[in-house]
């Protein structure tokens, strides 16, 4: 005989798994980074450059390094991305063409960040002669994040009521002057979760700099954006993997700041958010 | 003369033919109200005298729309004078997710160029006045409109569009979303703006139709079957289907 009951709780329990499941695993991973990892954080850990091949001293040359090419990477991804979400959203008209242009760059997210970084390497590096710079790993990182910022934008624009366009066109403004006045402030806060998502994975990627801008050691501050630079990703896979005896210590440290340094942005970007919410009065 | 004028008037949606040779003549400082069943053409009717169905993709017209004596069918139609003269007020209200004051003083802020603020204040407090709302409002203008009632939000729309001083006002369904007492308080706005404005109403309550409209358009399948003196339509109608629609054996 069916109870409803019963299969309400087996329904309730099963879903209560399934997210722990996903929660358990991630709260973990947080609680053991930040225990093992904040004793070594200290303001010579996050000052200093590396010492005694990378088994003392601090990172600082990896924070900054990863903190430029974050950076670049947005400077160049969020105003061509958002401006071909526009036109993707606004202005190209419902044909096949533009679904297949639609449905190519939402799988471009899924390309292995590895084809990006060869790909610098062939466009920037080489073909462009920008060496291995921080130039290059800029726009390859750019480049990687592009199709996340254009597709969350898009549908954050696509989002926005047909009838907000409607009826600001019906009070005589031209389309431009309803995206700009209607459509995209009610979109910020869609548009800022793609520039977070894409800031999380630029900063995190180690794949698309390696090839591009990472230098294995190299105590020193870069000068320029064509000069080569530390990033905490590749940092953190070298002394991992390839230098032999680093203390643990430094290892979790270098993930602790990692990790902070993209949950800082994350929070930068939610306050933000939460701004345009209490502004909108939606 | 009147104030909008159609001659044979035709329009497609793709190869569906939404409206035959629709001849009218719509004056100005009276209602005009459009009725008849769902699909009839009415409200694609009413967005013709302010292009809105350009926004849909696969629309050709032909014939002749006469606003204040010009084509608005010519290619060279300047749409943004249009619309600010021609304004919609449509079935659900639809203020924008901005303050009351901001609502009102959108049209300025597009059209106007930097406009001093208390010549936007004196904006703001003229267009709700005259859609009643001041008293109850003026001291909220910074609040969200979207926490207005229904009854509020229609009458800031209409206000938004005083605000840019068109001279017709297109209505597509006004009071659909509202209660009776609320409809019968915006059908006296209305009384009271056509002393200034000319007000087409698209309506599917012919109750409505007969309360507040000068004249009286019937439409059916896309043609404009009659179009007359109100008081005549409802009590003498000339054509058979619209007889049977107003004593309601249609639609």
């Amino acid at each position: 005989m069916r109870n409803p009951h019963r299969t309400q709780n087996i329904a309730f329990f099963f879903l209560l798994v399934t997210t722990l499941l996903i929660v358990v695993p991630v709260g973990l991973i947080v609680v053991i980074i930040i225990q093992k990892g904040l004793p070594a954080i200290n303001w010579q850990f996050l000052s200093d450059v590396p010492r005694q091949g990378m088994r003392a001293g601090g990172i600082f040359p990896a924070i900054i390094g990863t903190v430029y090419l974050v950076s670049g990477a947005i400077i160049f991804a969020l105003p061509i991305g958002l401006l071909a979400a526009i036109y993707l959203s606004e202005y190209s008209k419902d044909n096949p063409l533009n679904r297949i242009i639609k449905l190519a760059i939402v799988n471009l997210a899924g390309v292995p960040s590895v084809v990006y970084g060869l790909f610098g390497l062939a466009l920037f590096v080489i073909f462009f002669k920008f060496g291995a710079s921080i130039l290059s790993g800029s726009l390859t990182l750019g480049i990687m994040i592009l199709p996340i910022i254009i597709t969350t934008s898009r549908e954050a624009l696509e989002s926005v009521p047909q009838s907000f366009r409607e009826v600001s066109l019906s009070l005589g403004a031209s389309k431009w002057q309803t995206i700009r006045h209607i459509v995209l402030p009610n979109a910020v806060p869609g548009i800022l979760t793609g520039t977070i998502l894409g800031l999380g994975r630029a900063a995190g990627e180690t794949a698309p700099i390696l090839f591009t801008v990472a230098a294995f050691y190299l105590p020193q501050l870069p000068k320029s954006i064509f000069d080569q630079a530390m990033a905490l990703p590749y940092h953190l896979y070298v002394i991992s993997t390839q230098v032999p005896n680093v203390d643990e210590k430094i290892r979790y440290g270098t993930a602790f700041v990692l990790l902070a340094l993209v949950l800082f942005m994350n929070l930068i970007a939610i306050i933000i958010r939460t701004k345009f919410r209490k502004k909108k009065k939606w | 003369m009147g104030k909008i004028i159609t001659k044979n008037l035709n329009l497609w949606y793709g190869d569906f033919r939404a409206l035959k040779n629709v001849n009218s003549v719509f004056n100005a400082n009276k209602i005009t109200a459009i009725i008849g069943p769902s699909g009839c053409g009415k409200s694609t009717l009413l967005r013709v005298f302010n292009r809105m169905n350009d926004l849909i993709e696969g629309v050709k017209m032909d014939g002749e729309v006469l606003v204040e004596g010009k084509n608005i069918l010519n290619p060279g139609t300047d749409l943004v004078s249009l619309r600010k003269k021609v304004g919609m007020v449509f079935q659900r209200p639809n203020p924008f997710p901005l303050s009351i004051y901001e609502n009102v003083i959108f049209g300025e802020k597009i059209h106007g160029d930097s406009v001093k603020k208390d010549k936007l204040h004196n904006i703001v407090e003229e267009s709700l006045k005259s859609v009643l709302l001041w008293d109850e409002l003026k001291n909220r203008l910074n609040e969200s409109a979207m926490r207005l009632s229904l009854e509020q939000k229609q009458r800031l729309c209409i206000a938004r569009l005083i605000a840019v001083k068109s001279d017709v006002l297109l209505m597509d369904e006004p009071c659909s979303t509202l209660d009776p007492q609320s409809t019968s308080r915006i059908e006296e706005l209305m009384r009271e703006l056509k002393n200034s404005y000319t007000i087409i109403i698209v309506t599917h309550n012919m109750q409505q139709a007969a309360r507040v409209s000068d004249d009286t358009g019937f439409m059916l399948l896309g043609e404009l079957v009659e179009f007359r003196n109100t008081h005549e339509i409802f009590t003498a109608p000339r054509d058979k289907r619209t007889e049977d629609y107003i004593t309601g054996r249609y639609g």
